[in-house]
């Protein structure tokens, strides 16, 4: 800092000493305990699924899952690994995906919206809007490591990459029809809806919103990246719903695909 | 006409909550209750007000804990038993009952290197479009309430960040600026390292309070610490500096601003 | 006991409104150390409550406008009784004034070229108001602000303090200006002024030569009103006890929309954009009664059928305007018959209603401020339901009286700019007018004080240590008595008073009454009591407001017994009619041996080149015989012109 001087309110006179954490009345811890709640859940269904290392993988109908994609072990299951796979078979803990996971984690971990759930759930900084904080001291995002947060458009690259990689699984599965050739089944059209909530949920993001026209000074004259940056706009309204709506998704297009993979249920087809 | 239970904060920063049993009639908000207390029981009860229309800003009090307008809140909201507690905001210290001294937000508001346009031109000669404007405009709704400074827990829970900090109001003063299409400064560097934007961790309380529903995170926060991630932490931008690429200047705070404002004669 | 310091400025400016700043910002600018006073915090005055716009003739919208057309409406307006050197400054001067606040970072909405977009409003012929959305009053105090901010962080690099040239004192109140001489005595001048500071209760003594009142209007001595605690009427009565005089304070806008219920929020305006946007007034038996009080002088302007007044509002170059966008005085008078007669609503108004009207959505998006205020103070949903409104006092015209040019006030030394000034709106102000007004002459009277500072030389005017002691003994008296009234009580029996007995339609008997209860207030006000101590007490704050509410009351309830017509914000029920005998007539008001005196004084003729702007069928309607231009010979007004 350039200063040292005292704040600048007026000598002797104090804020208001108020024992209470918050004067609310209203149940303000019910938001951040569901969020630590549905954090914790999806973090402890992905941490099993892809350990698991199974039933991943439809081979009569091309479905791979999102946690699996791309498959970069050598032990994939033929077929499975669109991009090709590296010359070892991983051990038990590393995840198949190793590349994306990665990725797509830390791009969660420093999407503006995750951060405030965490911060205010899991961190309590601050519970609730106007519920003092439990922390002696506090720099917020300023210093390192959180510092690091600012590097979110890189993850954000990396992720739209990725949500590529997604989207070609996801057209590679309509052309294993049962007769081979183009075919639909429900398992199609979860892994499509996944596909597409994705995207929408990736287009949303704020870095996303920056890069395609947030940054100019001067929208007049540039008529496209006004548009683009009037529809991401749009999108980033709703950007909490989108990340709350992927992560359902995200579990609902993976289960399916263990439970049809794991012969639990079978995929009603729609045309061949 | 009924009667109501008011606590209302009476006395400085060491005072305390007092009890009033008061009238309330129909449509009636906050404000006109703390009003009908000073005509009826309490003549020197200090609340700030103006336009009793959510314009001006003065009434900022808390109401049951959350930052409002007293002069938007009407008695209706509340529950038909339910008592009110009415505490002054508990960013500022307060001058008496409801009333704080505000004096840092135009402490700080000072720091901001004001609009600065190019020297070459004079006044008449911006040709702006409404799409270049409407984003700013936004920011400029704000009716420097300071709720949102009051909410922000990085200087409500933490006084000793006041200094580094400018808080929501500030930040988005300067993002305001930056986005001006004839704006020829640059106040990405001093928002990080002098303004404090890092400090904010986007938990979007102050977002939450503002009576004029402005965005502050979305529109102004997050979109500013972007464009500081262009001028900070951008390898191409970074290696430009290095090599004296990069065209343009970062602004100073203003020489001689950050000192204590001046305060009523003791 | 509180303390009393002192302070040295070149210019002493009372007021942080929109006319208050730009005085400071240009006395600033011309090298003068400057001091701003306001009631509130920086950046609250009433100026943030303007919405719908500043006029000024920038011909961005209709390129036929000019500062003539805008003269001759403001002219129209005020029913021929403004000031004629003001009115053309003001029309003149505007447009500047607005690209100034533009270029110091003012956002106005934009026309599709990339200029500053200008709206309709009552009484301007082209579209005029430079606008944003409904906040353009925040919009112009903001920049203003912020211009100060500006000025001062340049002087903090030149001086090392930002605070060195320009300093702006938040929640001080000035009770009394400070003079070298006796009030109304020969070679008196201003020196200064003596205030308190409301969060402490101390007490400052500013020493200055020159004194810019800025300090607006008096609309709080009225109960129904859209005005705040500040529009005690400071500045016309520290104009009045400093020997200056006050011109034409009979005339009063009551604006014709302000919220009648709930009660608590009654007087709140409701901004004549719903009528320019559509909206009409229907009394409870569903008529649109407006077309029923088109007064004579407006007979050729506006439409007489319902079909030719819809038509208006898209092609308003073959249809006449409807009857709902007559001035606001007749409005407001038409409403005030209406809920007379028994046609009001249930709160006591009369239905203005654009639900059906315009869809739903453009209401919100055209609207959106007064959506939010019914929806949030009233429970009102404006785009399925009507309003209920009713008239609501809003506005002063008279003021003190001031030189166009300089805003000089017969005190050498005390000059005055904005609502607190009187002559620039004639008898009735029209929309949009105050705003520029109030930077054309803010400027004005900034320039004014700093070219009389250089006249002075070293000559400056003293401290009279007697007086202060006196004022702090006097400001200070609240708080001794053991006895005495409350101070809220003694409000509304003066708004009471002023609102029943000199309201929107006067009678000289009633006027006469409110005179007799006015001066029995008097006594109880001089023993109001205050209780507590003197940090941010609102109690004490109020009991030095009440003297100037009632001297202001006072003048305004002399002059409106005095003028015998009705005219723009003053009507007489025992006098009806507009009289050209009375058009000539300023009332000036003056304080003598604690009463108020009413002079009368010519008003300035206009210009020939400015009378010409009318046709002589409509000055006939205004002008006495004797100051009609000359008839044109029978060549028409071609040979008129070049006569010259
Ligand atoms: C609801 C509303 C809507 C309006 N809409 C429009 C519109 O659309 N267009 C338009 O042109 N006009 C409009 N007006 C009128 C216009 O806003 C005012 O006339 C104008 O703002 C007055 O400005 P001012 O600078 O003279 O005074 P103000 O802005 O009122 O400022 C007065 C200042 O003087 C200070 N002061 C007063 N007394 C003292 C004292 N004793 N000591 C120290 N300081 C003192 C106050 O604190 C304040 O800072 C509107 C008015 C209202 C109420
Ligand atoms: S979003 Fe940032 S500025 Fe706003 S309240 Fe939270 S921490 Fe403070
Ligand atoms: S941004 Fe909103 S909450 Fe903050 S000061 Fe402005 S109006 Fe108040
Ligand atoms: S993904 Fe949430 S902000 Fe970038
Ligand atoms: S009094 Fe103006 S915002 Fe409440």
């Amino acid at each position: 800092m350039t200063s040292t001087l005292p704040p600048p309110e007026r000598a002797g006179l104090k804020r208001p000493r108020i024992s209470a954490r918050t004067l609310r009345t209203d149940r303000w811890w019910t938001p951040p305990l569901w969020t630590v709640l549905g954090l914790t859940a999806f973090l402890v269904y992905g941490l099993v699924r892809v350990l698991q290392q199974d039933h991943y993988w439809v081979a009569d109908y091309g479905y791979l899952t999102p946690f699996y994609s791309p498959c970069l072990s050598a032990s994939c299951a033929p077929g499975s690994a669109h991009l090709g796979t590296l010359p070892w078979e991983f051990p038990w803990f590393l995840p198949y995906a190793l590349f994306s996971l990665p990725f797509l984690l830390l791009f969660r971990f420093t999407c503006y919206y995750y951060r405030k759930a965490y911060y205010r759930s899991f961190w309590q900084a601050p519970t609730a809007c106007a519920v003092r904080e439990p922390h002696g001291r506090y720099t917020g995002e300023s210093r390192f490591p959180m510092i690091g947060q600012n590097l979110h458009r890189y993850f954000f690259y990396a992720a739209a990459l990725i949500a590529v990689i997604n989207t070609y699984d996801a057209a590679l599965a309509l052309f294993h029809g049962r007769e081979g050739g183009f075919g639909i089944g429900l398992g199609n059209l979860i892994l499509i809806g996944n596909v597409v909530l994705l995207w929408v949920y990736t287009l949303s993001c704020h870095s996303c919103r920056h890069v395609f026209g947030g940054r100019l000074n001067s929208f007049s004259g540039r008529p496209v990246r006004y548009w683009m940056w009037t529809q991401i706009s749009r999108m980033n309204s709703r950007h909490m719903l989108w990340a709350w709506v992927t992560l359902g998704t995200l579990v609902i297009a993976d289960l399916y695909v263990a439970l049809v993979a794991s012969g639990t249920i079978t995929d009603p087809r729609i045309y061949n | 006409m009924t009667k109501r239970t008011f606590h209302v904060w009476r006395g400085g920063g060491e005072g305390g909550l007092a009890q009033y049993e008061v009238e309330v009639n129909e449509g009636e908000v906050v404000l006109d209750v703390l009003h009908r207390l000073q005509a009826t029981q309490c003549p020197d009860l200090a609340v700030r007000w103006n336009c009793k229309a959510g314009k001006c800003g003065s009434c900022s009090v808390e109401i049951n804990g959350r930052p409002r307008l007293a002069c938007m809140a009407r008695m209706s909201t509340f529950e038909p038993e339910e008592s009110i507690t009415v505490t002054p905001m508990r960013t500022f210290p307060v001058i008496r009952d409801l009333v704080c001294d505000v004096s840092f937000n135009y402490q700080k508001a000072r720091e901001i290197p004001s609009f600065t346009p190019s020297p070459d031109s004079e006044p008449g000669d911006f040709r702006m479009q409404q799409e270049d404007v409407q984003r700013m405009q936004e920011f400029r709704k704000c009716i420097e309430c300071f709720l949102c400074q009051d909410v922000c827990h990085v200087i409500r829970d933490h006084e000793e960040n006041k200094e580094a900090f400018a808080g929501p109001r500030f930040l988005m003063r300067a993002a305001e600026l930056e986005m001006h299409p004839e704006d020829t400064a640059d106040r990405r560097k001093i928002s990080q390292e002098e303004f404090g934007l890092g400090y904010c961790n986007i938990t979007k309380c102050c977002t939450e309070v503002c009576p004029e529903q402005i965005h502050i995170t979305d529109n102004a926060l997050i979109p500013l610490k972007e464009r500081v991630a262009d001028r900070q932490y951008d390898p191409l931008v970074w290696l430009g500096s290095k090599i004296g690429l990069r065209k343009g200047a970062d602004t100073p705070v203003p020489p001689n601003t950050r000192k204590r404002t001046s305060s009523p004669e003791q | 006991m509180s303390e009393t310091t002192r302070h040295s400025y070149d210019v002493v400016v009372i007021g942080a409104g929109g006319a208050g700043l730009r005085a400071a910002i240009e006395a600033r600018q011309q090298g003068k150390k400057t001091a701003v006073i306001s009631k509130s915090l920086f950046g609250k005055a009433h100026t943030v409550m303007a919405e719908g716009g500043a006029a000024a003739a920038l011909g961005n919208v209709n390129s036929s406008d000019q500062w003539q057309v805008h003269f001759r409406d403001t002219i129209r307006g005020g029913k021929f009784m403004n000031n004629p050197r003001m009115a053309e400054l003001h029309a003149k001067e505007a447009p500047q004034r607005i690209l100034e606040l533009e270029y110091w970072g003012a956002l106005f909405d934009r026309t599709p070229d990339g200029r500053i977009s200008q709206r309709n409003f009552g009484g301007h012929e082209y579209p005029r108001l430079a606008h944003v959305g409904d906040r353009t009053g925040l919009e112009m105090i903001r920049t203003l602000q912020q211009r100060v901010v500006q000025l001062q962080q340049a002087d903090a690099a030149e001086f090392g303090d930002p605070e060195a040239m320009l300093r702006v004192f938040p929640e001080t109140t000035v009770t009394e200006l400070l003079l070298d001489g006796e009030p109304g005595a020969e070679g008196s001048r201003v020196s200064g002024a003596f205030a308190y500071i409301r969060e402490t209760g101390d007490f400052l003594v500013f020493e200055a030569p020159a004194v810019i009142l800025a300090t607006g209007g008096i609309g709080r001595s009225f109960k129904v009103t859209s005005n705040s605690w500040e529009y005690t009427g400071d500045g016309h009565a520290l104009a009045l006890r400093a020997g200056a005089t006050l011109l034409n304070m009979e005339f009063v806008q009551f604006h014709p929309t302000g919220m009648v219920w709930p009660p608590s929020v009654k007087g709140i305006l409701v901004t004549e954009s719903v009528r320019g946007d559509g909206g009409v007034l229907r009394n409870s038996e569903g008529r649109r009664f407006m077309f029923d009080y088109v007064p004579d002088v407006f007979r050729d302007q506006y439409a007489e059928t319902e079909e030719e007044a819809d038509g208006w509002y898209a092609d308003p170059a073959n249809h006449r305007r409807p009857p709902e966008l007559l001035p606001r005085d007749e409005v407001a008078r038409a409403i005030n018959n209406e809920v007379k007669q028994g046609r009001g609503s249930p709160h006591g108004g009369v239905f203005l209603d654009v639900s059906t009207r315009l869809p739903a959505e453009e209401i919100m998006r055209r609207l959106p401020s007064m959506y939010h205020q019914f929806k949030e103070l009233a429970d009102v949903d404006i785009t399925a339901g009507p309003m209920e409104v009713g008239p609501t006092c809003h506005y002063v015209m008279g003021g003190v009286e001031v030189d166009a040019d300089t805003g000089a006030s017969v005190v050498p030394g005390l000059f005055a700019a904005g609502e607190v000034a009187g002559g620039m709106h004639g008898s009735n102000r029209l929309g949009g007018n105050s705003l520029s007004d109030l930077l054309v002459f803010g400027r004005r009277s900034g320039l004014g004080a700093a070219s009389y500072l250089d006249g002075l030389g070293e000559d400056r005017p003293g401290i009279d240590d007697a007086a202060v002691e006196r004022l702090r003994a006097e400001a200070a008296a609240p708080f001794e008595r053991e006895t005495g009234e409350n101070p809220y009580q003694l409000q509304q029996e003066i708004q009471q008073t002023m609102n029943d007995l000199v309201g929107i339609i006067r009678r000289g008997s009633e006027i006469e009454q409110a005179l007799e209860s006015l001066d029995k207030l008097r006594e109880r006000v001089a023993g109001v009591r205050a209780e507590g101590d003197t940090i941010y007490n609102p109690g004490w704050h109020l009991t030095l407001d009440l003297r100037n509410m009632l001297l202001v009351s006072e003048a305004v309830a002399r002059a409106a017994l005095m003028r015998e017509e009705s005219r723009g914000g003053h009507t007489r029920d025992d006098f009806p009619a507009m009289s050209a005998e009375w058009r000539r007539v300023n009332l000036v008001a003056s304080l003598r041996e604690g009463g108020i005196r009413l002079r009368r004084r010519p008003l300035d003729p206009l210009r020939p080149d400015l009378m010409e702007l009318f046709d002589r069928e409509e000055l006939g309607k205004y002008l006495t015989e004797e100051e009609m231009p000359p008839a044109p010979r029978s060549g028409g007004s071609e040979t008129a012109k070049e006569d010259k």
